[in-house]
């Protein structure tokens, strides 16, 4: 099986793997007790925020929040800050963001927050003054993510977060980086954001296990009640092996970085390269001077995304289109209708993601394949 | 030579997850499928229904169980367009649509058929209860071994195209037998009720659903008698069919029918149980399965699905419509249902009550 829906998920690091291995073991204790046990689970994971926080270029560990996940970060962002301090603020974002940012944003509507969603050109490009433009002063927080994860369209992230600053220099700006980490570099410098998401499955991690780097002095509710864990920001006992794995895939990843951007680059250079050879009318999307390396997000006209991918399937490539829903029927995607693209056509555009463990010739390889079924489906 | 394969469609019931499994055991590379059909507001599958997640997760396992490949196809579009629209339409024209019939022959032998060969597949299998047998004269569709359970009905509109490129293993087996051979393999589905419901209508009311989803259903109207005395009101032509007897809100001292149902004045006809009998019927869009009617006009008809089968002759009536007419005078032939044709067990084909013929 040739697995190019890295963008879904990945496979696990090696380095990730070892690092969990210990507390599955005889460090599975509870990081919040006082005993020997647990205070080298503590140790393990306050070393793991640490070097999240020194990775991301926060200034304090405690501003790194470990979450189950990167919808849970999100969610913890727009709705956290939007709500907090009992008083609801209004949330800026964009119409091709994760559904955990837009349903967050939705949430916080349906409480009475305004919430003003802003559009993209046909490339999926994000203006920063169209958002400076519809930031007020009552708009509490601006949440773009860094890099979309179905056309891998970079977006501005820095300028759209000065955009919105000039007009209210109150305003706390959040970045989704849950698809960018593995090839873009994601630091606060970098990114100018007050909050970042990311997910340790996207780029080496486990499942289940993500954080959020919360700039220290932000008011944050909490959206899970419980014990208190993370300074009352996210209660439930800690997944420790999954933090540690996931700082663990973190360091392999800024590691790999430049490394993987080279590798994984020619790999899909080479797959849209043999691919436009091979299907002259296949259409790329996503902005060609600032897209992830990893996507190629294609319109194949007149082949049907789902029959496509049941027979790439079939014959041993993963790839997929849209998000999947719960049953796993392929879905309109709310980033291609943001992008113009008619419902049609975005039935016919399918999304091939590589990932750290593609080699360069995966490219040639794949599209091969693609254009081998094409040709048949045609 | 690699193995045939055959795309299963798999709604996530017993007769499918069988059916699915009949062609792994007769050497088919299989392909299972279920059709999304019908979606809440938030795009998800139904929770509650019949073509629910649940039934998905269930045919999934089924799947995963015989070891083949398993997808969800989204016919959302399709079948909004082609069948759950069409059936409101014909309610609101007044007449008594059947949505399985219009699903067969828009979506699932039709939309999903000229897909099998897209999807890499030779042939289409569902888990009806109907047999396909072949000859010198080319395909016949027969009346299930099961004929408590036969579905035949639903597959009037089938030709011989069709049936060229269709499987339907389960017709051959008693459902006794089905749920044996399901509980031998250990298929979940095994004991799964089999499901009364239309797939889209989650409440179990279509008449609920009716007036949720097409507003003009719940115009209030007249009930008038044969003479044309109004004797009542109702709150939407929704809640009759011809030959309905519940319900009518009206005291008489023999018992009352709906005997028509006139639309464009939301007006519902009652009368005595003998003004249902009618001497026939004419039926449009009929399609015969060998592709031609038979020679000589007796048939057995049967004008709705739990009907049974009459005796009628079958006179061509121009313009692709045909007359019924029954032997004996018969009750109940609402418009919008369909009149399918047998001889003995073998289905002939069948088209759309167009109006009783009194």
């Amino acid at each position: 099986m040739l697995y190019l829906d890295h963008a879904a998920t990945t496979a696990v690091r090696p380095e990730t793997r070892e690092a969990m291995a210990p507390f599955f073991d005889d460090a599975f204790g509870n990081p919040s007790g006082m005993h020997a046990v647990s205070q080298r689970a503590k140790n393990a994971m306050e070393q793991a925020r640490e070097r999240a926080a020194e990775l991301l270029g926060a200034d304090h560990p405690l501003e790194i929040v470990f979450t189950g996940g990167g919808t849970e970060a999100d969610n913890l962002a727009v709705t956290g800050v939007a709500i907090a301090g009992g008083i609801i603020g209004g949330v800026v974002t964009t119409a091709i963001e994760h559904e955990a940012v837009l349903e967050s944003a939705d949430f916080v509507s349906r409480l009475g927050g305004p919430v003003t969603i802003v559009g993209v050109d046909d490339d999926g490009r994000v203006d920063p003054e169209r958002v400076a433009a519809a930031v007020t002063s009552q708009t509490r927080i601006v949440s773009v993510m860094t890099a979309n994860n179905e056309v891998g369209t970079v977006q501005p992230v820095a300028a759209i977060a000065a955009a919105a600053r000039a007009v209210n220099p109150e305003v706390q700006v959040h970045t989704d980086a849950v698809q960018a980490y593995i090839s873009e570099e994601i630091t606060t410098a970098s990114t100018g954001a007050d909050l970042i998401a990311l997910a340790a499955h996207k780029f080496g991690g486990p499942k289940g296990v993500g954080l959020l780097y919360v700039r220290d002095g932000i008011g944050l509710e909490p959206v899970l009640h419980g014990g208190g864990q993370e300074l009352g920001r996210r209660s439930g006992t800690h997944n420790v092996a999954g933090i540690v794995g996931m700082v663990a895939a973190m360091e392999a990843t800024v590691a790999d970085r430049a490394a993987f951007r080279q590798r994984v680059g020619q790999a899909r250079d080479g797959f849209e390269h043999a691919l436009v050879a091979a299907v002259p009318d296949v259409e790329i999307n996503g902005a060609p001077e600032s897209r992830l390396v990893q996507h190629s997000h294609v319109r194949i006209p007149g082949v049907p995304a789902e029959t496509l991918l049941i027979r790439l399937d079939q014959a041993g490539l993963a790839a997929a289109a849209g998000s999947a829903c719960q049953s796993g029927a392929v879905e309109v995607s709310h980033v291609l209708a943001a992008m113009g693209v008619d419902e049609n056509a975005a039935a016919e555009c399918v999304r091939f993601s590589f990932g750290w463990p593609s080699v360069p010739d995966d490219g040639a390889v794949a599209a091969a394949r693609v254009a081998a079924t094409v040709a048949e489906l045609r | 030579m690699s193995a045939p394969r055959a795309l299963v469609a798999m709604s996530g019931g017993v007769d499918s997850s069988v059916a699915a499994a009949l062609m792994v055991e007769a050497g088919y590379e299989v392909v299972g499928v279920t059709l999304k059909q019908w979606e809440g507001s938030d795009g998800e599958m139904p929770t509650s229904g019949c073509c629910t997640v649940g039934d998905a997760e269930d045919a999934r396992r089924v799947a995963a169980q015989l070891d083949v490949p398993y997808y969800v196809l989204d016919y959302v579009d399709d079948f909004r367009t082609e069948v759950v629209d069409r059936f409101g339409a014909e309610y609101m024209a007044g007449r008594t649509p059947n949505p399985c019939i219009e699903c067969n022959r828009r979506v699932r032998f039709k939309a999903l058929l000229e897909r099998t060969t897209a999807l890499g597949c030779d042939v289409l299998v569902t888990g009806h209860h109907a047999r396909i047998t072949h000859d010198e004269a080319g395909y016949h569709l027969m009346r299930a071994v099961d004929r408590a359970k036969d579905q035949s009905y639903v597959l009037h509109m089938l030709g011989q195209s069709e049936l060229a490129r269709v499987r339907l293993p389960v017709g051959e087996m008693t459902k006794p037998e089905v749920r044996e051979h399901a509980a031998r393999l250990g298929l979940r589905t095994a004991d799964k009720p089999d499901s009364q419901d239309l797939c889209f209508v989650a409440s179990g009311n279509y008449r609920t659903f009716l007036r949720d989803n097409f507003a003009e259903v719940a115009q209030p109207g007249p009930i008038v008698d044969e003479s044309g005395d109004v004797v009542g009101h109702h709150e939407g032509t929704v809640d009759f069919t011809i030959g309905q007897r519940k319900g009518l809100g009206i005291a008489a001292q023999t018992p009352r029918y709906v005997v028509d149902i006139e639309p464009a004045t939301a007006t519902v006809v009652i009368g005595r149980k003998e003004d249902l009998l009618v001497s026939g019927c004419v039926v449009g869009d009929a399609t015969f399965v060998a592709g031609a009617p038979p020679v000589g006009g007796v048939v057995a008809v049967k004008v709705r699905y739990r009907a049974k089968a009459v005796d009628a002759e079958l006179i061509a009536d121009g313009a692709g419509r045909w007359r019924v007419e029954f032997v004996d005078r018969q009750p109940g032939v609402a418009p919008g249902q369909a009149a399918v044709f047998y001889r003995g067990d073998e289905m002939l084909g069948g088209g759309t009550i167009l109006e009783p013929v009194r």
